[in-house]
């Protein structure tokens, strides 16, 4: 193939499982799994923000930890299981973390809200697992399912709204954890 | 971003004979070097991804110790119950760096080559000594508030952003390399190099050559802190982070190890400070030695004593 530059591309082969169904697809190497979902699997759900790692609304589940869809090359992922929004729920039954965000007002023009939910429903993965974070206190105990630890794991998502709060709120509501 | 063919070698093997290649870079996480493919920093013509050629996991070794594959994500080195247990400057370090996203996909390998780097330096208008060797440094006299005051050199004055290096440099951990029919270690104090009028020669790591794993010899007895000053409370590279390791002797604390984050162009060991004067300020004052600052940097200088006095605080 070539690209829009008229440069020859060798094109890759690789496959995935997208939200439970297996694709194979043939890629411009420099594609990234971002670009991967939105341009040529129509998954638009995924975001792209800064396209830099920074924002996080890009975040997607690959074999069940969160990562930058847009940090990584689409081809990088032969084999593995990727789960996107899309895969959460639908607009009749909604994942709970989902109806968790609608409750709290967790957001405002709903950009980053994706790549939240993905994040946050790791976050609680990652504080049950006893991963640490930055601010847990001990290393060797569980880890608290705390304000202060969910805001902590979710630096990574940013949210030009600042619904912070709201989202913290709907992400305590889910996990049932007191505030 | 520059076109680039693409290889997945099944081996370390296989991955070195890629890796030989003209124009071969190695992606293992891709978080630093993907960034700096999409803004024209880096354009490698061949790609060479070694996520699937294994050195994924921790072992204990022989002599008490611990050896980290050079796949392994800074997320599962972090959580790994003898890191937190033996080494906990080591998880709390890794802790204090990036978002839980990226910690997920970058490697340790990874996180040892990421480049040292500065606004100049992502800015491809500008010139800069380490994208093009000869053309300049714009950020001395530049804007900016997290330059170095150790270690620069007229050619360069970006920081080595990692704090896993840092406490990696207290913990005095070796690198171990493989190349086609060669194995060597090198210690991780030699691994990063000091820009001199070379700043775009990062590490000590030769075309041909491949990271495998870090070793890390048994655990040191005292209290292990890592302490991080950023600008924001999460998510942010150091204004200056401190790896310490500290003991108490007849009712004193004693610096055993002492290593600083966001000062320097290379993770910065002070083994000078190590065992010597007891007083925060007077071990700063040996941490700076050699010290060059400018307006906007001046502030690290004080914050090394009172990092330091916070720090040796909490140690019982």
């Amino acid at each position: 193939m070539t690209d829009t530059d008229g440069a020859v591309v060798e094109p890759v082969r690789v496959s995935f499982t997208i939200n439970g169904g297996l694709l194979t697809l043939e890629l411009d190497p420099r594609v990234t799994l971002a670009t991967a979902l939105r341009e040529h699997l129509g998954l638009t759900g995924t975001k792209i923000g800064c396209d830099q790692g920074q924002c996080g609304a890009c975040t997607v589940l690959v074999n069940g930890r969160r990562i930058n869809s847009c940090l990584t090359l689409a081809v990088m992922h032969e084999g593995d299981s990727i789960a996107t929004v899309e895969g959460l729920g639908t607009p009749e039954v909604l994942h709970p973390m989902q109806a968790a965000f609608i409750e709290h007002d967790g957001f405002q023009c709903g950009y980053c809200t994706p790549g939240q939910i993905l994040s946050s429903l790791a976050v609680i993965e990652e504080i049950r697992a006893g991963m640490p974070s930055h601010v847990t206190g001990s290393l060797e105990g569980p880890v608290p399912l705390s304000d202060e630890e969910i805001r902590e794991r979710m630096s990574g998502n940013l949210c030009r709204c600042a619904a912070y709060p709201n989202i913290i709120a709907a992400i305590r509501d889910y996990a049932g954890a007191k505030p | 971003m520059k076109p680039f063919s693409y290889e997945r070698p099944a081996t370390p093997a296989e991955a070195i004979e890629a890796a030989a290649r003209p124009g071969a870079r190695i992606i293992a996480g891709g978080t630093n070097l993907l960034d700096l493919m999409k803004l024209g920093i880096e354009g490698p013509a061949h790609i060479v991804d070694i996520n699937r050629i294994g050195l994924d996991r921790i072992e204990d070794t022989p002599e008490g110790g611990l050896r980290i594959g050079a796949l392994v994500r800074n997320a599962d080195l972090a959580a790994h119950p003898r890191v937190r247990q033996h080494y906990p400057v080591l998880t709390r370090a890794l802790v204090s760096g990036a978002s839980g996203q990226l910690r997920n996909k970058a490697s340790v390998s990874g996180n040892l080559m990421q480049r040292t780097r500065c606004p100049y330096f992502y800015n491809t208008d500008m010139a800069c000594n380490k994208r093009r060797p000869g053309s300049g440094c714009s950020a001395i006299g530049g804007v900016g508030h997290n330059f170095a005051v150790l270690g620069a050199s007229d050619a360069c004055i970006a920081t080595h952003p990692s704090d896993m290096c840092v406490a990696l440099r207290a913990l005095d951990a070796v690198v171990e390399i493989e190349s086609a029919g060669a194995k060597r270690s090198i210690a991780i104090a030699d691994f990063h190099l000091l820009p001199g009028d070379t700043p775009h020669l990062e590490t000590a790591l030769q075309p041909g050559e491949l990271i495998t794993g870090i070793v890390l010899p048994s655990p040191l007895a005292g209290t292990q802190i890592y302490r991080k000053v950023r600008d924001r409370a999460s998510y942010a590279f150091a204004n200056v982070s401190m790896a310490l390791v500290a003991t108490v002797e007849h009712g004193e604390v004693v610096v055993e190890r002492l290593a600083f984050g966001g000062l320097a162009l290379k993770p910065w060991r002070v083994e000078a400070a190590e065992r010597g004067p007891r007083d925060p300020d007077a071990i700063a004052d040996i941490v700076l030695a050699g010290a060059k600052s400018c307006t906007e940097t001046a502030y690290k200088l004080p914050l090394v004593s009172r990092m330091l006095a916070a720090a040796l605080e909490t140690v019982q």
